[in-house]
């Protein structure tokens, strides 16, 4: 927020520090719902060592949003806010069905992360409104989810393109009941892959259904070409990393069998 | 220093930390990051500016024990708060380890972004005292340094490691 105003993409009459909210800083993991408030910031995550514990997918993308320092003051729900479409803390939480908690001078709403984007930088929060928090309700016993984005670095860049992707798997362990796959850095705003999701339901969990899954969600994605990618190269790696995050969710989704 | 984001005069807010291991007491505009306070209002210029929007790490400080890019916070935020600056990190008397090997191993160049190494690199070592390369460079992956190729301030690291284990 400093550097966007710094950089006068907009005008304010005054900064309310709302760190001093206590429901904003909430941090709660209780009967395996996990509650993340709009201001805590990614270090709490991922140094909460229950919460990494289950929610690995979640941790994926907590570590990776800038380097140590900004991660001591980058938050969930502020790269939400921020609502760029390649903000790599959306998609995995769209896969892990969060729910957005949005109070204003009317009253309190409820949001899915997936409808919260609506264009580049855009949101669905009005004049007087606020994001409270990230909710995640507890998680079916065979769920797995995780996030990968190809960057040319090693770390501290700006997603080509990501893939999240989350399964429920039987108590076999080996068929899926159903999945989440969510898209960055391919369009407008963070994308939840429906189509791909909803093929999911009852494949078998094999390298040719992630395969597969991968086919439709490159069909679902609307990159452009820009500096940090092309067309061509964007759409491949929609594929390419579907397939691997499904495989990463499933074997997280095994080892909860 | 000159950009600001409100140039109006403004009333000034008093905010009280501790930096450095004293007590500090000092008054800010409101919309002065902890950078600007740090450089323009207490003439602690060793932390530096360099991108001012968080990607390069020369202006890394310490803030409760977390390094921080100081110019994504603001000075009002450090009620209360313990700072530590590179201008804290040397003894009464010589160097920090880390400070000594960096210039013994030529980890800098140019020089702009060494203290916000410094700081990072310490932080790392209190909390982590056998970090081991890999962790290094992941930990450091918020410090841009555009002269040495960061080779040789990775050797440096290691060396005041293994030479702060040893003690």
């Amino acid at each position: 927020m400093l550097v966007q105003l710094r950089g006068e993409r907009f005008e304010l009459d005054a900064v309310v520090d709302v760190k001093h909210v206590p429901e904003i800083m909430e941090l709660s993991f209780l009967h395996g719902a996990l509650t993340v408030g709009a201001a805590v910031p990614c270090y709490q995550i991922y140094e909460n060592e229950s919460i990494a514990k289950v929610f690995p997918g979640i941790i994926d993308a907590a570590s990776l949003i800038g380097g140590i320092q900004v991660q001591t003051r980058a938050s969930l729900g502020g790269n939400l806010c921020n609502a760029t479409p390649s903000a790599d803390g959306i998609g995995p939480l769209i896969v892990h069905s969060a729910v957005a908690t949005i109070t204003g001078v009317d009253g309190t709403r409820t949001v899915p992360v997936e409808d919260f984007c609506t264009r580049p930088g855009v949101n669905v929060l009005n004049s007087g409104e606020l994001l409270i928090n990230i909710r995640i309700e507890a998680r079916p016993a065979h769920f797995g989810a995780a996030y990968q984005r190809f960057i040319p670095r090693n770390e501290m860049d700006i997603a080509v393109a990501g893939v999240a992707a989350s399964v429920v798997l039987d108590t076999t362990g080996e068929h899926i009941e159903s999945g989440r796959i969510a898209l960055a850095a391919v369009g407008p705003t963070p994308i939840f892959a429906e189509q791909a999701s909803d093929f999911l339901t009852g494949q078998p969990a094999t390298a040719e259904t992630f395969a597969q899954a991968g086919e439709i969600a490159l069909t679902e994605s609307s990159p452009i070409t820009d500096m940090r990618g092309t067309i061509v190269q964007r759409k491949h790696l929609v594929g390419v990393l579907t397939r691997r995050t499904l495989a990463a969710a499933t074997e997280r989704a095994q080892g909860n069998v | 220093m000159t950009q600001t984001i409100d140039p109006q005069p403004v009333r000034k807010i008093a905010v009280q930390c501790t930096l450095n291991g004293k007590q500090a007491e000092f008054l800010i505009a409101p919309y002065q990051s902890l950078l600007e306070t740090l450089r323009d209002v207490l003439a602690l210029t060793g932390t530096k500016e360099g991108c001012n929007d968080g990607n390069c790490g020369a202006c890394t400080v310490s803030v409760d024990g977390r390094i921080v890019d100081s110019c994504l916070v603001l000075g009002a935020e450090m009620e209360g708060k313990t700072v530590d600056t590179i201008e804290g990190m040397a003894p009464a008397e010589g160097l920090h380890p880390l400070q000594r090997i960096f210039l013994e191993e030529a980890a800098l160049q140019c020089g702009i972004c060494t203290p916000g190494f410094l700081v990072s690199a310490r932080a790392l070592l209190e909390k982590e005292p056998n970090a081991n390369e890999t962790r290094i460079r992941l930990w450091l992956a918020g410090n841009l340094c555009r002269c040495t190729g960061y080779d040789k301030i990775i050797t440096a690291v290691q060396r005041a490691r293994d030479e702060m284990q040893q003690r």
